[in-house]
């Protein structure tokens, strides 16, 4: 028996078990069997203990996370293959999507709607702001730029050779976009330019601008009125030149029509492209809504700016306080510290509402294809919708014709130019009516 | 000596062992959980199953997926109730806010207790008997954002006939509980056993313990626990919860410290149906953020359609 016992020294299975307790019988002496029992508990009660904090914790936050659950979104996947670095441009090669989205249509503007963005920064800022900005909206333009007064080459920024500040603002932009026209002009189409705070929509800047030509003198922002006859857009909520007023921004300071001396970037910029003859576009929505915010959401959403407010006198268009201030198809925020930067991405990118219909159905733009849906475009589902809907076909017809009358006055290029945007104009309203 | 420290140590080896043996068998053994169903965690149904439903199937199960919420506010909360008012809450089939006492300005139904546990029990009471054709519930505090598109979506297929407990779940203890912040969704079959175990004293006291008082969450747990329903996670299908305790921002900030290459992407899900501790103009921002502002031309081609409500323009 103890040669039996001696080679099942291993004790793994039920059998040897048996052995053992077998082998306790055989044992001399009360002690030994008192300290096997309590080697029993002592080990069972520790086993237990053990397992009960590590094994099961664990297993639970596990299974309720999902952390590894979660396979990897696919735009982290493939940064490799959406993204090029181009000397000091980034290069999107692709549009992000989300996983079980249709974004045909989304594609089918990125190609056809090209906006290469710029935005303005600072060496101070680019691991506190510019960072997140390039980690959120900027992979959805076609070419991403970002300018700082001194090169960057791990970032990447381009180099303005300018000082930093408030007073050097507008000379920051004047050598912004003429190294943007310079080294990019056939990139794309349009020009964006924004600062490290501003939130854009990209996607929703293509369906405005795809109702306009790359070869119009026009550019489009948050219109504000005073100082320029046309008014001109504010800065901190971002504008976009056509090419075709990119290249007079430029000329304008080699025919020295344009000077470099105002301080007030965003005013300066809408007095120099109202000289070269560039038109002011109205950006907003097809119910009238803003498109270009100056402010975060929550102050247009929920603020009741004061009456001395400078604001109210600023504004082109006529403020909306509420939920009607802004677009579903919104374009651009203001003061967005990264916190919001990444919220607004999410809101916008990601959470949704399952199988919600929208009341704002937007009519498709004339550049696309001719859609293979049989549905109109613009289905009207509630009777509030056609009240407010009927209301802005007429604000919408009366803006034609201010338009109109506008054009014959400023553009002094040559009528062709003036009609060809008119004709297209008509031809998106028709496609509303 | 030495033989009695060879004993010992033999002992505790084979204690051990015995110890992993019976934990193996206890966990391959079914649970205690009766009714057919046994999980802990709660996925919505998935797209290939519900393509192989009819139009009329589908339409039948938007029709009868409708939510009673029932809001638990109090004179203090008064902005958050006018928020929720405003808000989320219009995305209920019925929405009624019971308060622990009335106020001018607050619309809701008065209750007029003070205990919190006791006035659960009585919103639940009220809720029940008013039903109507009713057969979901979602309990909340006004201070929480609630997504009920995406609410609906998840229990979907569920049959209400069928005791569910959903939520964000947390253990204390023994006892799994639904987070009250995360918001608590209630099927028919749970309330009625909850309304009947409400007059077993012993089991489910009104006034709870007189020496120490369980959180009102935990009590709901334990008296849910007597009549067999247990707490079950609602996670997406990539086990992302969909309840959470904590503001948007909040979650994007841990986020950020946590996961700062991958932000957004690791934070919350698409479909995330409750946000608590919402600060009420954060509130009006998620309101705008989910039901409005999205990205022209990425659609979803989602099997259901849920439309807008009426008398509405923030949404």
């Amino acid at each position: 028996t103890f040669a039996l016992l001696k080679t099942t020294g291993d004790v793994k299975d039920t059998t040897s078990m048996f052995y053992t307790v077998y082998e306790l019988d055989t044992m001399k002496g009360g002690n030994s069997r008192c300290a096997f029992s309590l080697g029993f508990l002592v080990g069972t009660c520790t086993l237990y203990v053990f397992l009960r904090q590590v094994w099961f914790e664990e297993s639970f936050s596990w299974q309720r996370d999902g952390k590894n659950l979660t396979p990897p979104g696919p735009e982290l996947n493939n940064n490799n293959l959406t993204q090029r670095v181009d000397g000091s441009a980034l290069i999107n090669l692709k549009l992000p999507h989300q996983s079980g989205e249709d974004g045909h249509v989304a594609d089918e503007l990125f190609r056809n709607v090209r906006i290469l963005c710029w935005v303005m920064t600072g060496p101070s800022n680019l691991q506190s702001k510019a960072c997140h900005v390039k980690a959120t909206w900027t992979r959805h333009c076609n070419v991403v730029l970002f300018m700082s007064s001194e090169e960057d080459r791990s970032f990447p920024t381009v180099g303005l050779g300018t000082g930093e500040g408030r007073d050097q603002l507008y000379w920051k932009t004047i050598r912004a976009f003429h190294y943007v026209l310079k080294n990019h002009g056939n990139d794309a189409d349009w020009f964006l330019k924004a600062d490290d705070d501003t939130f854009v929509v990209v996607d929703n800047l293509r369906w405005i601008l795809s109702n306009y030509t790359a070869d119009q003198p026009i550019y489009f922002g948050k219109r504000f009125k005073p100082y320029a006859k046309q008014g001109y857009m504010s800065g901190g909520a971002g504008y976009v030149l056509s090419k075709e007023a990119l290249r007079r921004f430029v000329e304008g300071f080699n025919t020295k029509v344009c000077t470099h001396t105002t301080p007030v970037e965003d005013l300066a910029m809408g007095q120099c492209l109202e000289k070269m003859g560039v038109l002011a576009g109205d950006s907003r929505d097809t119910m009238l809504r803003e498109t270009f915010h100056p402010f975060i959401p929550e102050h247009h959403l929920t603020g009741k700016f004061s009456k001395t407010f400078w604001y109210w006198n600023y504004c082109f268009y006529p403020i909306v306080e509420g939920p009607q201030c802004c677009s579903d198809l919104a374009v651009s925020f203001h003061y967005v510290d990264p916190l919001l930067m990444y919220t607004l991405e999410y809101y916008t990118y990601h959470l949704r509402a399952y199988g919600y219909r929208h009341r704002y159905q937007p009519p498709e733009p004339a550049v696309l294809d001719p859609p293979s849906q049989t549905v109109k475009p613009t289905e009207v589902p509630q009777t509030t919708e056609e009240h407010v809907y009927k209301k802005s076909s007429n604000a919408v017809k009366l803006r034609t014709e201010a338009r109109k009358t506008f054009q014959t006055e400023k553009l002094t290029n040559g009528t062709q130019k003036g009609n060809s945007m008119d004709s297209s104009l008509t031809s998106r309203h028709q496609s509303q009516e | 000596m030495m033989s009695e420290g060879c004993s010992f140590m033999k002992g505790m080896f084979l204690g051990g062992i015995f110890c992993l043996v019976m934990s193996l068998f206890g966990t391959f053994s079914p649970g205690p959980q009766g009714d057919g169903h046994l999980h802990h965690h709660l996925k919505p149904v998935s797209k290939d199953e519900l393509q192989k439903l009819s139009e009329a199937q589908m339409y039948d199960l938007t029709q009868q997926v409708r939510v009673y919420c029932v809001i638990m506010v109090t004179p203090k909360l008064l902005v958050y109730w006018a928020t929720a008012n405003d808000t989320w809450s219009k995305h209920c089939d019925k929405s009624v806010f019971y308060t622990s006492e009335s106020s001018k300005a607050l619309e809701a139904l008065d209750l007029q207790e003070d205990d919190e546990w006791a006035r659960l029990r009585k919103a639940i009471t009220h809720a029940y008997e008013n039903a109507g054709d009713l057969r979901w519930f979602f309990v909340a505090r006004p201070t929480t954002f609630a997504i009920i598109e995406n609410l609906k979506y998840l229990v979907l297929e569920k049959d209400p006939s069928q005791p569910f407990y959903i939520g964000r779940t947390e253990k204390s203890g023994e006892l799994e509980y639904v987070e009250y912040d995360g918001g608590i969704v209630l099927s028919y079959e749970a309330m009625k056993r909850l309304v009947e175990i409400f007059k077993d004293e012993e089991k489910c006291p009104a006034r709870g313990h007189a020496l120490w008082k369980m959180s009102e969450e935990k009590q709901l747990a334990t008296c849910l626990k007597y009549s067999g329903v247990f707490a079950e996670n609602g996670e997406d299908a990539q086990g992302k919860s969909l309840f959470n305790k904590k503001s948007v921002t909040s979650m994007i900030s841990d986020s950020m410290g946590k996961n700062p290459n991958d932000v957004v992407e690791s934070c919350c899900s698409d479909l995330a149906i409750t946000f608590g501790g919402m600060p009420a103009g954060q509130m009006q921002v998620m309101m705008y953020g989910v039901y409005r502002l999205r990205p022209y031309g990425h659609d979803f081609h989602d099997s259901l359609t849920f439309l807008p409500p009426k008398d509405s323009d923030n949404d």
